[in-house]
């Protein structure tokens, strides 16, 4: 039952790695950018909902409201103004500039925050449960936590393959050059590509924020998290990206399981597996 | 008049290789010019020029009046200048449908709707919800040219819309272009094939090496004059 156990909770905890993972995926499928900077702005998020609750006091519906549409206009913002600069046939630019970006983003929460870990409270959330079969008891928070991701994942498959802007978005993923033939502004859909990205990161943030302590340099190890989750369920495949942050947070869970000090390991050792016998990942895009 | 589209000494470079050497061209509202040549003789940089794809900030191109040399693509494709790329260039992850879709999505208003694009070529409504790579090279260049509609251009550039394609279906393909001049859209096509450019242009432009060497109506033209001027073959031939 232990191990049972172990599963569930490991089910659920994928439900925030596939929520670190989706804005990552999108960006990628969209532009093939990788955002090295995605963990801390994750991080950032979940400071911003703790000021805004914590600090300022502020009604919590409030201040994720404030956290996701702030982080969603601050993607646009540096999409449009900084990171499509650097984009074009080069992987390397983009990489080097949110490096950086990283770097000061970790420095500057140090100067704010200080290096304390914090936590924000989520009230009566943390303890309360409910038991699936004698035996399996499932937190409210993780299953509240899980069915964001469902809803976020879904919401986003949503906007990709029933909407005029998603279909602008597949057409720019596909050939950004022939796109301004047809009227778009690939600089305009860019932008709204890693607003999308990011409105998911502040719901991500604020889900760390709740789930676990975060101190100022915890944004790297939720970008390897995110990484991991993206590459398992295969690359530019938004439900696979559920799947993958899935298998991860089970493969922690079940590591954990066996020594507490596993837990990471067996994350790691799960993507080595799904890279060496199935490195297109476990969903691939469809063939095209 | 004020011409419809009109260029002056235009010129186009890729880094120091200069592919255009002072094109004038211009073309009347409703009028279809076809531009033929060889390989290589800068007639899709042209097209690439006057669509904003290529740079020419500073030159002189205007469309109805307005100086649009240097304006980005997409603002030039809203004043109504909508093209069919060489190679067709479908967007392989959207239906058949949603690649017509993104034509329109300029939002300018006009005769062309996705039922009257599926009118003038309806072989496409069975395909209409498949993706726009698993058609036919016909019915590819039929998606391709029903997009550009869906903009409601008032000037369409088609380059090299015949390229690949069985005789039978250039034939399908060309009837539709009288439509596309009844609604009132001038059309610009690029054409290797030069007996089909004579027969569906009222004015027939030669490019040589990045020059215009020979221009005139399709009966003004002998066959002697389009071979010296496609092939460059001696001027007093």
């Amino acid at each position: 039952m232990a191990w049972l156990n172990a599963v569930v909770q490991g089910v659920l905890l994928g439900g925030l790695y596939a929520l670190f993972a989706a804005g990552l995926s999108l960006m990628f499928g969209v532009m093939r950018f990788v955002n090295i900077a995605h963990g801390d702005f994750i991080v950032v998020a979940a400071y911003m909902i703790l000021g805004f609750v914590v600090t300022l006091g502020w009604n919590p519906a409030l201040g994720v409201m404030a956290t996701v549409l702030l982080l969603g206009a601050a993607g646009y913002l540096n999409q449009r103004f900084i990171l499509n600069r650097v984009l074009g046939k080069d992987i390397l630019p983009p990489i080097l500039v949110t490096f950086g970006m990283s770097i000061i983003i970790q420095n500057g929460l140090l100067q704010l925050f200080s290096a304390d870990s914090r936590k924000l409270p989520a009230g009566g959330l943390e303890t309360a449960s409910f038991d699936v079969v004698q035996g399996v008891a499932v937190g409210l928070l993780p299953f509240l936590m899980f069915l964001t991701a469902i809803a976020v994942i879904g919401l986003l498959q949503f906007v990709f393959y029933r909407t005029a802007l998603g279909r602008l978005l597949r057409a720019t993923a596909d050939d950004p050059e022939i796109v301004p033939l047809m009227g778009g502004n690939t600089a305009h859909i860019f932008a709204v590509a890693t607003m999308l990205a990011s409105l998911v990161v502040g719901v991500a943030g604020i889900w760390l924020a709740m789930k676990t302590n975060f101190d100022p340099a915890a944004g790297p190890s939720r970008l390897l998290f995110a990484f991991e989750a993206v590459i398992i369920g295969g690359l530019g495949n938004i439900w696979g990206t559920l799947i993958g942050g899935i298998v991860l947070g089970v493969a922690q869970t079940l590591g954990a399981q066996i020594d507490a000090g596993y837990q990471i390991l067996a994350g790691h050792l799960a993507f080595l597996a799904v890279l060496v016998f199935r490195p297109t990942g476990l969903m691939p895009r469809l063939a095209r | 008049m004020t011409k419809l589209l009109e260029t002056v000494a235009l010129e186009a470079f890729y880094g120091d290789f200069q592919a255009l050497f002072g094109i004038d061209f211009a073309i009347d509202p409703g009028e279809t010019v076809a531009i033929i040549g060889a390989n290589g003789a800068g007639k899709s940089t042209f097209l690439r020029a006057i669509t904003g794809l290529r740079p020419t900030a500073g030159q002189r191109v205007s469309f109805d009046g307005v100086p649009i040399a240097g304006m980005p693509p997409d603002r030039i494709h809203s004043l109504g200048i909508a093209m069919v790329p060489e190679g067709r260039r479908l967007f392989p992850s959207l239906s058949v449908e949603e690649n017509l879709l993104i034509g329109a999505a300029g939002g300018r208003k006009g005769p062309w709707s996705l039922q009257r694009v599926y009118a003038l070529f309806p072989d496409l409504v069975a395909k209409r919800r498949n993706p726009g790579t698993a058609l036919s090279g016909g019915q590819q260049q039929m998606v391709a040219i029903g997009r550009a509609l869906m903009s409601n251009p008032r000037l369409v550039l088609c380059d090299e819309i015949s390229l690949g394609l069985a005789p039978k279906v250039i034939k399908d393909i060309y009837r539709a272009l009288p439509v596309i001049r009844a609604e009132g859209a001038a059309i610009v096509v690029v054409e290797q094939d030069v007996g089909q450019a004579l027969a569906a242009a009222d004015r027939v432009v030669c490019f040589m090496e990045g020059r215009v060497s020979l221009a005139g109506t399709p009966a003004s033209l002998s066959r002697d004059a389009i071979a010296a001027a496609y092939f460059g073959i001696e001027e007093a031939a």
